[in-house]
């Protein structure tokens, strides 16, 4: 069962559930959508990461994810297109005894405001990105993003488009995240796991949810999360377990030279220790980046948390700086300071 | 130190250390304005800097100035022109002699004045040489050769002592006040306090250079400004930027709301961001972030859960951050943004200063998004008005953008010290926790400000953003009667500000012939200005601007006293533009200019004297 994050965030003296969690807005995604799924896990985990129901504190930008703060009862900020991330190391420098939870989009982290994600990323600030990937503009009604697949045909690229798309967890890795798990709209309680473990995190930690859009880009996750084609196009990782997939759980990846590959166990008198045993914490992020890089027809796609590295978060050093200039300093006050270097009296 | 032949009692005198960018003239300018405020002269100082850090030897382009306007009468400006000009090289030379007085002195390092440097600065022949500074006090002093020589027996190497040549000049100017050289030792004994060699040199090289202007003819005699007589009290000196950062960390500490600065370096603002992020002793927390939207979104996040925010920034950087004062705007929450004005548009001029971003503090956003606008006119006030953007954000939730400029951040003056206790108190309207009325958008009826709820608060989670709130409830609302009130409310709690700020003051009879009007750094000019015309017995009075939106509620009375009417400011027609469409019922005249220079009060006075 779930572990008492370590934070020194306030905890809820009282049993939280649910309902302490649900807002009185009319929540008015369409219906089918995936972010329902979303809002549903986030609703399941609050109440057992236990923190007070006053410290939790939800950021958005602009698009369909980002109504998410008005339906959750935190307190919560609905912010500008691209912005979230920036705004949320506002609030958390400002006051590091909050849970900031980040709900963006593709468009909205990777596009508009691609900077502050992969800045946000760099610092390793404490918080927790969930983004919604459906691989589309929804809000603005059917344009491509930067993750939609190459050759798409949307409102904007009516003979395809001609762009390569960003793997989340690339950009993620390549920004030096310490954090990046996968996850699929139609598992609740995946993502309510890994949420779980992005509040242990200490620092940033992106979710990528593949999540559909029923109106303008459905399916397009379905070569993954389709019932029939699922069990041998997923792969559900864990920290210190071997990679094995499969309806039949006959399939594994294996470390080959510098490449992963798909194996049969059996065949070839391959057994399970030949497989790659996934370790979410060591700090090197290179295999972390060959599965997070995984994706079909060759290989499945890697879910659950793919990567844990401890850092040390920039809220806790900024703490940890302005601790030490108290200590050191002799100005502690603005009096202090007014009079200090060369002053003189006029009488 | 040979006694002084004659004094020259002086009023005032204009110093500018001039040379090559890389020559130390800035910091020869500051520790000549650090003496003169140690022997309790008023001073205003003025420095003059190329965009680039070393601009190619030699030329115009590369010319780095410091001017020093001190005296023992209120000092107002950094002075139109030079009486005293220290030019180190043929550029600095031509590009400042035409802002220096006749008859002025000017002291030349004669060993950096040959064919190559002279044709360099456009020069066909050596200006030392061809009698075309007849007109002038010119010292020729070999700086160089007299440096090195000085510094030879020390073991130093011929360049380091050239980095010296700014102490020798130095040495020379305190020879002409007949000062002391303590202030500047005792400097260079902290600067140097781990290579004592160097105390030892710049000590040496100042002391040479006074004692060869004790050789100096020309030199033979000497200026005296008696004592300032300034209102009692502790001073020191300080910059406009440096006195902007302060005013914030006092306001901080006043209302007890946590001082957050988000802010991304740009010419010539930066320096209230290395200011603050040296006061995390104080409990300043400031973000330098990756870009000016995310500055100005970090403290609006900062603004949401309580603290003091800031951004500071200039023009450009204003043009990056509207989106998000719009957001500030619909959220109601306070933050003080500053926009150190530059020379625009685009990048333009970085390093001079311009009045021309008022207009888009006024109005540059999309949709209705009134904020408070104020601006600062001095070095030394922008503590006060840095101070007042902060109590009026925090007590009324609303953004405020503070104006200053380049002039004033870069300049400096002397500062009479306040004692924070001293200073207004500032009130936040904290929400109370479990208040079980509380509504994010509820207000204060009489000055329509809603009350801020601080995450961590018990019983007051709440949602706002940027989608239009209904007016109480903070529910997202498209009714359109909704938008008109709170569009309507939005306003009207900016205007109601102008209950809260001093009434708009005079300089002068509060009736006359002509009533000028300026605004924001212009101030050190204009005032000197009309006071000049006032001593000649003429009806002419000044009404200079802090408060801009709102406007000061007795504007409308102080403009109806004076037959004209003259508006005055570095850009081309702004804050006239503004008082036409708020004060319709006058005429205005207008006098403008946009060189990325200060008025001169010359200028002014030839104008002024045009409409008496």
């Amino acid at each position: 069962m779930f572990e008492f994050p370590n934070k020194t965030i306030e905890r809820s003296v009282v049993e939280l559930n649910k309902a302490d969690f649900v807002s009185d807005q009319m929540v008015k995604w369409c219906p089918g959508c995936g972010a329902h799924a979303i809002l549903a896990s986030i609703a399941n985990v609050f109440p057992k990461i236990g923190y007070r129901k006053e410290n939790f504190m939800m950021v958005s930008g602009i698009g369909c994810s980002s109504r998410f703060p008005y339906y959750v009862n935190t307190y919560g900020f609905h912010g500008i297109h691209g912005r979230a991330n920036a705004i949320a190391s506002g609030v958390k420098i400002a006051n590091p005894n909050l849970s900031v939870w980040i709900a963006t989009g593709d468009g909205d982290s990777m596009a508009i405001g691609g900077n502050h994600f992969i800045h946000i990323i760099r610092r390793n600030i404490d918080v927790n990105i969930v983004m919604f990937n459906n691989q589309i503009y929804g809000l603005t009604k059917g344009q491509f993003s930067p993750t939609t697949p190459m050759g798409s045909i949307t409102k904007t690229s009516p003979q395809g488009t001609i762009e390569h798309p960003f793997n989340p967890g690339e950009l993620v890795l390549g920004a030096q995240g310490t954090f990046f798990a996968r996850a699929v709209d139609t598992n609740v309680k995946l993502m309510t796991e890994v949420m779980f473990e992005a509040a242990r995190h200490d620092g940033t930690s992106v979710i990528e949810i593949l999540q559909n859009c029923i109106i303008f880009a459905d399916k397009t996750h379905e070569a993954v999360t389709d019932k029939e084609l699922r069990d041998d196009a997923q792969i559900h990782i864990k920290n210190g377990e071997p990679l094995i997939f499969g309806k039949n759980r006959d399939k594994g990846i294996r470390l080959n030279g510098t490449q992963l590959e798909v194996v049969k166990l059996g065949e070839n008198g391959i057994t399970e220790d030949d497989l790659l045993v996934h370790d979410q914490y060591q700090q090197d992020p290179g295999l972390h980046l060959m599965i997070a890089k995984m994706y079909p027809p060759h290989f499945p796609v890697a879910l659950g948390v793919i990567r844990s590295a401890m850092y040390p978060t920039y809220d806790d050093l900024v703490e940890d700086q302005i601790a030490q200039a108290k200590n050191k300093s002799k100005i502690l006050c603005v009096d202090d300071l007014l009079n200090s270097g060369d002053t003189w009296e006029i009488k | 130190m040979s006694e002084q032949t004659n004094f020259i009692e002086k009023e005032d005198v204009v110093v500018k250390f001039c040379g090559d960018s890389g020559d130390g003239m800035q910091l020869a300018g500051t520790l000549f304005s650090d003496a003169a405020a140690l022997l309790g002269l008023d001073l205003a100082t003025f420095p003059d800097y190329p965009a680039e850090i070393r601009a190619p030897h030699n030329t115009i382009a590369g010319v780095s100035g410091f001017q020093v306007h001190v005296g023992r009468k209120k000092i107002e400006t950094s002075g139109d022109f030079v009486d005293i000009l220290v030019a180190m090289n043929p550029a600095s030379l031509k590009s400042n002699l035409k802002w220096t007085r006749p008859g002025a002195t000017i002291i030349v390092d004669a060993d950096l004045f040959d064919e190559a440097t002279c044709k360099k600065a456009g020069y066909l022949t050596n200006p030392l040489e061809d009698n075309s500074l007849e007109g002038y006090n010119l010292v020729k002093a070999p700086v160089t050769i007299l440096t090195r020589n000085a510094l030879q027996p020390l073991g130093i190497d011929n360049k380091t002592a050239d980095r010296t040549r700014n102490v020798f000049t130095l040495g020379i100017i305190y020879h002409i006040f007949s000062w002391k050289l303590d202030s500047t030792v005792n400097y260079f004994k902290a600067k140097f306090k781990k290579k004592p060699e160097m105390i030892e040199a710049n000590k040496l090289v100042l002391e040479t250079g006074y004692s060869y202007a004790d050789t100096v003819e020309t030199l033979g005699s000497s200026y005296h400004i008696a004592k300032a007589t300034m209102a009692p009290g502790r001073y020191r000196n300080i910059t406009g930027n440096v006195a902007t950062a302060w005013g914030f960390l006092a306001a901080a500490e006043r209302s007890g709301r946590p001082l957050f600065l988000g802010s991304y370096p740009i010419t010539p603002a930066t320096e209230i961001l290395i200011e603050l992020v040296r006061h995390k002793s104080l409990g300043a927390k400031v973000f330098q972030a990756e870009d000016e939207i995310a500055g100005i979104c970090s403290a609006i996040g900062a603004s949401y859960t309580g603290s003091l925010a800031l951004t500071t920034t200039s023009g450009p950087g204003l043009s990056l951050k509207s989106e998000a004062i719009g957001l500030a705007v619909m959220t109601e929450l306070p933050l003080v943004i500053v926009n150190v004005q530059r020379g625009g548009p685009s990048t333009g001029l970085p390093t001079k200063s311009e009045q021309s971003d008022l207009m888009q503090a006024l109005f540059g956003r999309n949709g209705e998004a009134p904020v408070v606008v104020i601006a600062a006119s001095t070095p030394a006030d922008c503590f006060k008005y840095a101070y007042e953007s902060a109590k009026i954000a925090l007590e009324h939730m609303t953004p405020v953008i503070l104006l200053t400029d380049g002039s004033l951040g870069n300049g400096s003056q002397l500062f009479r010290i306040p004692k924070v206790a001293d200073l207004p108190s500032i009130t936040p309207p904290m929400a109370e926790p479990n208040d079980k009325d509380y509504k994010p958008y509820k207000r204060d009826p009489e000055t329509l400000v809603r009350k801020w709820a601080i995450p961590g608060t018990e019983g007051l989670r709440h949602r706002i953003g940027g989608l239009e709130k209904e007016n109480g409830s903070g529910n997202v609302s498209t009714d359109p009667a909704n938008h008109q009130i709170m569009t309507d409310l939005r306003e009207a709690k900016v205007q109601k500000v102008a209950d809260f700020i001093p009434e708009q003051s005079i300089v002068g009879a509060k009736e006359g012939d002509v009533l000028v009007v300026s605004w924001g750094g212009t101030r050190g000019t204009t005032e000197a200005a009309v006071e000049e015309l006032q001593k000649q017995g003429k009806k002419i009075s000044l009404a200079h601007f802090h408060h801009i939106m709102p406007l000061p509620k007795n504007t409308h009375k102080v403009l109806a006293g004076f037959k004209k009417i003259i508006v005055c400011e570095l850009n081309s027609g702004q804050f006239v533009n503004y008082l036409r469409m708020k004060e319709p019922d006058y005429r205005y005249t207008q006098y403008n200019k946009v060189m990325g220079l200060p008025f001169t009060v010359t200028e002014l006075v030839n104008k002024f004297n045009e409409m008496l």
